[in-house]
């Protein structure tokens, strides 16, 4: 009992202390602390509505930060992962271009999501190539290859993909209504999109920490060149784990287009993967937090959209709160010993 | 400059590494501390120079009770250490060495004082080469010249012969007579007999972190000063040598050339047989590193081939297990436990738990390991690492390739490992193993080959050879007689 | 293209690159100290947002900087803090900082959107602006540009040529020999980081107050990373990273050129080239470093390898390694 209370007493009071920050934060931009924390840490869960918006927030998010547990596990900071994100969506929606109607739509979806995820994994690869025989670190390849996701996305969808007539920011023409993923009546929420994101999961917390395959790729990410002394194929595990990585972004990617905007927007990514890496960081490879953290971090997010409506406040205090937390969370791992460079 | 120590006292955890040590040293003589690995020199050495703060006791310099703890104090009270891998900025150049945290404002008076001290001591030094392309014995006469233009008083030198040539370890005893004779104090560690014999004016042995020996005035026989070392007299217990054997060879290279991105190696023409202990003796970065990437499968030459059993050796081979001086970094991984290590190597795509804590059990009764099958590596003492990386190689493997294998280790530890190694080469297996250390190659290896100048030497029956001979080869003194 | 378009476009070059330049130079200071300071896209948006903020609200040009000036001070002395005297992964604070600032910035900067604030006027230099050539293109600007070509020359000299300069540079390559020297490793090295966050937070006030005046949710987000790619790229010597700076201003210059073009390429497009491009040419440099192709270089042309050389060096040896203390 003892040893399990010291065990909780530092993050309890790391959360304390960057929430308090957060409450100083808003008092400063003049609003009401003890409102805004309700609808930050509430606002996500009062009416059904919020609270499917809330899981279709949460299901790409999932799918990033495991993805992300594989990559860290192998020791790579993946910041590539809103690239892979956005390809997974010009994937599936390159795919579901070729609809016509009267198709199986079926075969269409199980497409959209198998292209979105081949396609991401080719997106992390190009970051685990570059690094490994370009000697380009994995942070700034993977940004690099953010813009070009990026830039291939607004080519598409201002050029070729462009709605007739206008182009736009919000999107390419959307899809036809029966590719649509069906939604629980009354919500936005598919919910097939949360349970892809659970099989995930458990997939991958399966693969790493209960296999010959995932005790490699840990043994990759805590030395490579150990690793490969002891017969390790490091190099195509270090790989391998990129590819799972962007697979879990290319498919998160592809359930936004068909679930979520159900046309290719530019900004698909959003931010998601961004997110996702802070989950990642807090719960380093340990799978068994994931999905508690990105639940709690989803429903900050989808509390704060309320923000500016309910109180006047920028909704960006959700972040804010988030980072406080992972950064105090940091320190207090350091500080106990736990946290090596 | 007159040093002396009272009762210090150092402790890492429970093992005390300096118990109540006093001791003066006299101004204007050169002081040899003597004592095996793991004695506490070199922790007593830090002590006087900064590195580590005392857990107790008082240094005074010239009678006067000084502060030390940090090397900024020794500094400005003028105490510096040469150690055994000289700090020095490897980008830097002489000048920029030297001048790096010196008082003295103006570069071309230090550029004056290196060409001063340089010539006094008889060192061939140029102020604009690069650190880096210097030997170790260079660098270390760098240090010396960047000490006392600092004007350092005592001068510690932590085993300054241990990989550098017959030549420089003339010169450097040279200057360190120049030095004292100005009425500095030097401090010469070493765990070497013949070096106090040759050099120093009083010995000091430590053994176990004590004082056994103290301020002995020179000359005292090498018997007695042994006796002081190990407690008891203790000849090293000479290995007889395996004859060089003329069967199939384990490696085989026929007009091949080695490299790295900066080095060159051979062309070699070299039948390394089964069943011996061989080591590799040069300077450090003759071209060893190389040589055992290439016998391993990791590098690949750029002409002709390594045959392995008589088959041309494409890629890493699981008969030859490579052991690297860098435990931590290369060699295991810190954070897993030795049961990881022994699932870590075997194929099978479910990982089976128990199957690999029961043989990593075995491991720990077979090898003396001091761990459990589940604690991760990096909680394990120097010895213990590897003892866990020498248990962790197949008992298959035919060829073992060993860098510094007892860098570090006590003698205890130290005579384990080789008595495993002893057992593997009797079962057949070719040890290969470089070490800077002369006299372990001398006491250890079946049969040496020498590395110099981008060359190898041929297989050089260990009868054959005295450390003195083996030290001028390693300098090229004798070289081409022996080349293949 | 003429002749006067060339120049005007150069002196253009020269003013847009102006923040970046200040910034990579903050990174150079830090990285050759031997810490990495992720933050700086996060910190630039948050001093940025300050300093127009403060600017704006006491219309004071210079307490305006000073506060973007101290903002960047303090993030970095925090990542001095939890890198250097914790030793926490350099790369997991920069990253989760640059996030957290980033959001911080939309926040409290949400009063300021849109706002028209005081702006850094331009100053002609009297009597050198008549310089045929030099005189627009070096002296016609205002006291930020000024400000960033006098920088490199400053650090080059002082990091290449001065005895503390010497000290920085042991710190980044081998930290423990600088201790046994008697250098207090942390002490410079804190010292180091603040005042690279210093000119980071002066860079982002530079585009609130002068180049992109005014304030909008991630005003400047990406020129971050890449003042930190270009430091890279500029293998951490100032006049290669001065080259970088260049380099990516011209390619914005260009790209904002292409967009009454014939290719009909979007002007969305556009803006995002000359990221791709920049780290694109960052991987090819990168590569030429690696060391299984030196092989195939040495083999190359004298001259070749001289540019080779001069385009890649390794990072300095240290780089965001801790100091641990025996």
């Amino acid at each position: 009992m003892k040893t399990q209370f010291v065990a909780l007493r530092t993050p309890v009071i790391a959360m304390g202390v960057a929430l308090a920050i957060t409450a100083v934060l808003l008092l400063l931009a003049g609003a009401d602390v003890f409102a805004a924390f309700g609808v930050l840490l509430g606002g996500a869960l009062t009416t059904p509505s919020r609270i499917s918006d809330m899981l279709m927030l949460l299901a790409p998010l999932l799918l990033c930060a495991v993805g992300l547990t594989a990559s860290f596990a192998a020791g790579q900071y993946n910041l590539g992962i809103e690239g892979q994100m956005t390809v997974g969506g010009v994937a599936a929606m390159w795919w579901l271009r070729g609809y016509q109607d009267g198709s199986p739509v079926i075969l269409y979806w199980i497409g959209a999501v198998l292209c979105g995820m081949l396609m991401g994994a080719v997106w992390a690869m190009l970051v685990a190539l570059l690094k490994r025989y370009m000697h380009v670190s994995e942070i700034f390849a993977g940004l690099g290859f953010n813009f070009v996701a990026l830039g291939l996305a607004l080519y598409l969808v201002f050029g070729p993909w462009k709605r007739p007539g206008v182009a736009s920011m919000s999107g390419t023409e959307p899809l036809a209504d029966a590719l649509w993923l069906p939604t629980l009546t009354g919500t936005r929420l598919t919910l097939i999109t949360p349970i892809l994101a659970i099989v995930m999961l458990a997939i991958v917390w399966r693969l790493i920490r209960h296999t010959h395959w995932g005790l490699q790729v840990r043994a990759c990410g805590l030395s490579a060149l150990a690793s490969v002394r002891m017969g390790v194929p490091a190099t195509r595990r270090t790989f391998e784990a990129m590819a799972l990585c962007g697979a879990c972004a290319g498919m998160a990617g592809a359930l936004q287009v068909i679930g979520v905007y159900h046309s290719l927007v530019p900004n698909v990514a959003s931010g998601i993967g961004l997110m996702g890496l802070l989950v990642a960081l807090l719960v380093r490879a340990d799978v068994r937090w994931v999905a508690l953290v990105a639940l709690f971090f989803a429903i900050i997010t989808s509390g704060s959209i309320q923000l500016p409506l309910a109180l006047s406040i920028d909704s960006s205090i959700s972040g804010v709160l988030q980072g406080l937390i992972v950064l105090a969370i940091i320190v207090a791992r350091a500080r106990r010993g736990e946290e090596a460079a | 400059m007159h040093v002396s120590i009272q009762q210090l006292n150092k402790s890492f955890g429970p093992v005390r590494a300096n118990q109540d040590i006093t001791i003066a040293f006299a101004a204007g003589q050169i002081h040899g501390i003597l004592g095996e690995n793991g004695a506490g020199k070199s922790t007593l050495m830090k002590l006087l120079s900064g590195v580590y703060k005392p857990d107790s006791g008082q240094i005074f310099i010239n009678g006067t009770a000084v502060t030390l703890g940090t090397p900024r104090l020794a500094v400005q009270i003028g105490i510096g250490m040469v150690g055994q891998d000289p700090l020095d900025v490897p980008v830097f150049d002489v000048l920029e060495n030297i001048a790096c945290g010196l008082q003295m404002p103006n570069d071309a008076d230090i550029r004056q004082q290196i060409i001063h001290w340089s010539t006094t001591l008889g060192f061939p030094l140029q102020p604009d080469q690069r650190m880096r392309d210097l030997t170790v014995g260079q660098r270390q006469q760098v240090e010396i010249v960047r000490l006392l233009i600092a004007g350092s008083d005592v001068l510690i030198l932590d085993e300054p012969t241990t990989g550098i040539t017959a030549a420089q370890v003339a010169a450097l005893f040279a200057a360190l007579k120049t030095i004292v004779a100005t009425g500095k104090t030097v401090l010469f560690v070493t765990h070497k007999l013949d070096e106090i014999v040759a050099l120093c004016d009083t010995v000091t042995v430590l053994r176990a972190g004590q004082l056994v020996g103290t301020q002995l005035a020179m000359p005292i026989s090498k018997e007695a000063m042994l006796t002081a070392m190990f407690g008891e007299f203790l000849t090293h217990p000479q290995v007889p040598a395996n004859p060089i054997s003329t069967d199939a060879p384990r490696w085989q290279l026929h007009d091949t050339l080695l490299h790295d991105t900066t080095f060159v190696l051979g062309p070699l023409n070299l039948s390394l047989p089964k069943g011996m202990i061989i080591g590799l003796a040069g300077l450090e970065g003759s071209g060893q590193r190389v040589f055992m990437h290439h016998l391993a499968g990791t590098a690949h030459p750029d002409r002709g081939h390594v045959h392995f059993n008589g088959q041309p050796l494409m890629r890493a081979n699981p008969l030859v297990a490579w052991l690297p001086a860098d435990r931590l970094h290369e060699g295991i991984i810190g954070a897993m436990s030795l049961s990881e290590h022994v699932l870590l190597m075997r194929d099978s795509l479910l990982a089976p738990h128990q199957t690999a804590h029961a043989k990593a059990a075995q491991l720990i009764a077979d090898y003396a390991i001091k761990a459990t099958p589940d604690m991760p590596l990096q909680q394990l003492s120097g010895g213990n690492q590897q003892r866990a990386m020498l248990a962790l190689i197949p008992e298959s493997a035919q060829g073992i390739l060993l860098e510094h294998p007892t860098r570090g280790l006590d003698t205890v530890s130290a005579m384990a490992i080789w008595q495993r190694l002893q057992v593997r080469r009797d079962n057949g297996a070719t040890v290969l193993f470089f070490s800077a250390d002369l006299s372990e190659v001398m006491q250890y290896s079946d049969a040496v080959l020498v590395f110099f100048g981008g060359q190898v030497s041929r297989l050089l029956a260990r009868d054959s050879l005295s450390e003195e001979a083996l030290a001028a080869l390693i300098g090229g003194v004798g070289f081409a007689e022996v080349s293949a | 293209m003429n002749w006067t378009q060339l120049l005007t476009d150069i002196a253009a070059i020269i003013a847009v690159s102006a923040p970046l330049i200040i910034a990579t130079m903050g990174i150079y200071l830090s990285e050759r100290a031997g810490v990495i300071n992720l933050s700086v896209d996060g910190s630039m948006l948050l001093a940025g947002m300050t300093g127009f903020a403060v600017a704006y609200t006491t219309n004071s040009l210079i307490l305006g900087f000073v506060a973007a000036a101290l903002v960047g001070g303090l993030i970095a002395a925090l990542i001095a803090y939890l890198g250097v005297s914790l030793r926490i992964s350099q790369t997991a604070i920069g990253f989760v900082l640059a996030l957290l600032c980033t959001d911080l910035s939309s926040f409290l900067g949400n009063p300021y959107v849109q706002q028209t604030g005081p702006a850094v006027p331009a100053w002609p230099i009297l009597g050198l602006t008549t310089i045929p050539v030099l005189g627009q293109l070096l002296f016609s600007h205002d006291a930020v540009i000024y400000l960033s070509l006098i920088l490199v020359p400053l650090l080059a000299w002082w990091i290449m040529r001065t005895r503390s300069g010497l000290i920085v540079r042991g710190l980044g390559e081998r930290p423990d020999a600088l201790f046994a020297r008697g250098i207090d490793v942390i002490r410079w090295r804190y010292v180091m980081v603040i005042v690279g966050g210093v000119l980071i937070g002066l860079a982002g006030a530079a585009y609130t107050l002068d180049l992109k005046q005014g304030w909008t949710y991630r005003h400047m987000a990406g020129t971050g990373w890449i003042a930190l790619a270009i430091v890279i790229f500029g293998a951490w010597r100032p006049w290669r990273i001065l080259l970088g700076c260049y380099f990516f201003a011209a390619l914005q210059t260009m790209a904002s050129r292409l967009q009454d073009n014939a290719w009909q390429i979007p002007t969305q497009v556009l803006q995002v080239a000359p990221f791709v491009v920049m780290i694109l040419v960052l991987a090819v440099v990168n590569s030429l470093g690696a060391p299984e192709l030196q092989r195939w270089i040495n083999r190359l042309p004298m001259p070749l390898r001289r540019v080779i050389r001069f385009l890649t060096s390794p990072a300095p040896a240290a780089l965001g390694h801790p100091f641990i203390q025996q």
